[in-house]
């Protein structure tokens, strides 16, 4: 092939500018124009990239569920769904991964160690080895259908899981703090501004996720592409055995 | 004449490997299908793709009128499929085993009695591991497993190895008497000496591809 | 329809009745998993090395044994269908996966009781835990409904590993998540039962309901995902 292959639409290139200047901006916004909180500190500035992490996770396993749910219903079983909810899920990973880290380190600071056995944070890292092994599955081979067909069940099955275990680990822990911005022992105060910077990183993580969900599908796309040339090729190859 | 397998253009992909590059094959009601050809040819893959186990990529096919593309799960009631693996529990004996099949499908006592008697393997060797049986009465007792599930199409993978002359043509006047009540076999073999004679058409296979045959 | 339900009667009967005469056969659950699992019940001790602390954290123990045991026994269980392409026979032989899956669930939990018997007399003798008359009786409701849903839970992503050879490893790392709310259960429910740090044995039932609706859940969504767990 000449022309170089790229995920890229003209649409899609709009909504990377965006995302990295909206990303700038929270830069900026979380780490120099908001204000320190009157008991935190500078601590708080991690709660920016912190909550819009673990926001962007729940969107992004709630897409997987729902991808992989319209898979298996629709009878056309497009491959498409099969590959949103993989990648949702993969970008899911990450950022469970990113909130996991930066909330041990604001824990840290906060509470003198990276971790408690709180019941949010235990279901969280639970949510995290779930979609692990989801994803671990999504890598055990087979054909496209084969692949597509395993997977969506195996997300289903972990729609299923994470209450069950949330649940549970609700019921053994339930002392812990509670959502920053609706509990009042928490000492946080959010001002206006910090208020706006936090709004402000759901919507960057968003559109990051939007912008990341989409090259990774069409690379998804481009993969199994080569694979269906790679398959006609074979079948080429298979039928000269015959000497035809 | 009732067609019972029709298969058109059929890929079947083992991984990424296409086992079967577009295969085209149809089988009449009370035929005996010998499917030759060197090894890698596809000769398992079809009768994996005709027992509803190995899904179709790209073509068409059914099996006794079901659509294996979109239904390959209801084909297999009616099919009985005889692999390379025996498809025995190594750690049951003879009998354990034969039975299990039996009650499996819904066969009776009789029927199973009268699959052991006529593989041989009652008597003394019902009582024996299947684990510490020779390759050949690992064989008997799988065809005796197949034999009470009254299928309407067999299909068979080397159904003749390991086994000794006498279970071979044991084995044969059994596939004849099923053939006469109105059964369909189709089998893959090396042993063409024997399996031409049983059969009553021999197809080549090789490269995924039918690549000759005769009648 | 009925007549569906019937086959896949008939086949849960018989596979069950099938995997529990293999182990009467083989005797791998007496005379591999049964001693494996008095050895990390012994192995816990020495980690510890506290009497105290054993006696206060035996139900625990009792369960993360199971646990550990259990990946044993699935992966035998799946083990003796892929041995000689049995699976492959009974996907052939039109069995109803419910069926399969019904049947396997059913040996796992009687398997799985049983050790969980032979645990419960360890911790007894090795951890100096002293039940009530009433402790009994929970411990023994505790165990019925836990090996229940582990019984359903265990079948079902076992079923995963069969299907092909590199599967197998996978299967703890897919298992253990899933049945945390079963060690968690479990365990506080044994701790009410055992007066584990001075637990009141009222306080286990309502465990013993969270282990009744993971067992409800888990069998049902099993039976209608065990099929394609199986397929290739």
């Amino acid at each position: 092939m000449t022309t170089t292959q790229t995920t890229a639409t003209p649409a899609t290139q709009k909504l990377g500018i965006a995302t990295t200047l909206a990303l700038i901006f929270l830069l900026f916004s979380g780490l120099i124009f908001s204000a320190e909180d009157v008991v935190q500190g500078s601590t708080v500035r991690i709660m920016y990239v912190h909550v819009p992490s673990i926001w962007v996770a729940y969107l992004a396993f709630a897409l997987t569920a729902i991808c992989s749910a319209v898979y298996l219903s629709n009878r056309s079983r497009s491959l498409i769904w099969d590959r949103f909810a993989g990648a949702a899920a993969e970008i899911g990973v990450l950022f469970v991964a990113v909130s996991l880290v930066t909330g041990s380190l604001w824990g840290r600071l906060t509470w003198g160690t990276f971790w408690v056995w709180d019941a949010r944070l235990t279901s969280t890292a639970f949510l995290f080895i779930t979609y692990v092994g989801y994803l671990a599955v999504r890598r055990l081979g087979g054909t496209f259908r084969q692949r597509a067909r395993r997977s969506a069940v195996m997300a289903l099955l972990a729609v299923l899981e994470i209450p069950l275990v949330h649940f549970s680990v609700n019921l053994w822990r339930t002392l812990h703090q509670k959502a920053s911005i609706a509990d009042p022992n928490a000492k946080v105060k959010l001002d206006g501004f910090m208020l706006f910077t936090l709004f402000w990183g759901l919507i960057s993580f968003t559109m990051l996720f939007v912008w990341l969900l989409i090259h990774r599908q069409r690379l998804m796309a481009l993969e199994d592409a080569v694979q269906d040339q790679g398959l006609d090729l074979a079948i080429q190859q298979r039928r000269t055995e015959a000497g035809r | 004449m009732e067609t019972v397998v029709e298969l058109s253009g059929v890929v079947a992909v083992l991984s990424s490997f296409p086992a079967l590059a577009g295969i085209d094959l149809a089988v009449q009601r009370g035929e005996i299908v010998l499917l030759h050809g060197p090894n890698g040819a596809g000769k398992t893959s079809v009768l994996r793709v005709c027992a509803g186990l190995l899904p179709i990529e790209r073509g068409e096919g059914s099996v006794m009128g079901v659509n294996l593309r979109t239904q390959r799960e209801s084909v297999r009631e009616r099919v009985g499929l005889l692999g390379h693996s025996n498809g025995l529990y190594l750690e049951l004996t003879v009998a354990q085993n034969v039975a299990f099949w039996a009650s499996a499908v819904g066969a009776s006592s009789q029927e199973v009695a009268l699959a052991m008697q006529q593989m041989k393997i009652d008597g003394r060797l019902a009582d024996i591991k299947a684990s510490q049986l020779s390759a050949g009465q690992r064989r008997r007792c799988a065809l005796a497993s197949l034999m009470v599930r009254r299928a309407s199409l067999w299909l068979l993978d080397e159904p003749h190895a390991g086994l000794d002359t006498a279970g071979q043509d044991e084995f044969d006047a059994i596939l004849r008497t099923a053939v006469n009540s109105g059964a369909t076999v189709i089998f893959a073999s090396h042993e063409t000496q024997r399996s031409r004679s049983l059969a009553t058409r021999v197809i080549r296979v090789e490269g995924g591809l039918i690549s000759g045959g005769e009648s | 329809m009925t007549s569906r339900m019937q086959t896949a009667r008939r086949v849960s009967v018989a596979v069950a009745r099938k995997d529990l005469r293999i182990e009467w056969n083989s005797k791998v659950l007496l005379n591999q998993v049964a001693p494996f699992s008095l050895v990390i019940m012994i192995m816990f001790a020495f980690a510890l090395d506290n009497e105290g602390i054993l006696q206060r954290v035996a139900p625990g123990l009792l369960w993360l044994a199971t646990l550990f045991s259990m990946l044993v026994i699935v992966q035998r269980s799946f083990a003796v269908e892929t041995a000689d392409g049995a699976l492959d026979a009974l996907r052939v032989a039109g069995t109803e996966p419910v069926g399969i899956f019904i049947g396997k669930s059913l040996a796992l939990m009687v398997q799985l009781f049983a050790l969980e018997l032979m645990l419960l007399a360890i911790a007894l003798v090795l951890y100096t835990v002293e039940p009530t008359a009433m402790g009994y009786a929970e411990t023994f409701a505790t165990m019925a409904v836990a090996t229940i849903g582990l019984g359903f839970v265990g079948t079902l992503y076992g079923g995963l590993g069969a299907g092909a050879r590199g599967r197998e490893t996978l299967l703890p790392l897919l298992l253990l998540p899933a049945v945390a709310p079963v060690l968690i259960g479990a365990t506080r429910a044994t701790e009410a039962a055992f007066g584990s740090g001075g637990a009141q044995s009222s306080e286990g039932w309502p465990w013993i309901g969270l282990l009744a609706v993971f067992a409800g859940v888990f069998g049902a969504v099993g039976a209608l995902a065990f099929g394609p767990m199986i397929e290739e």
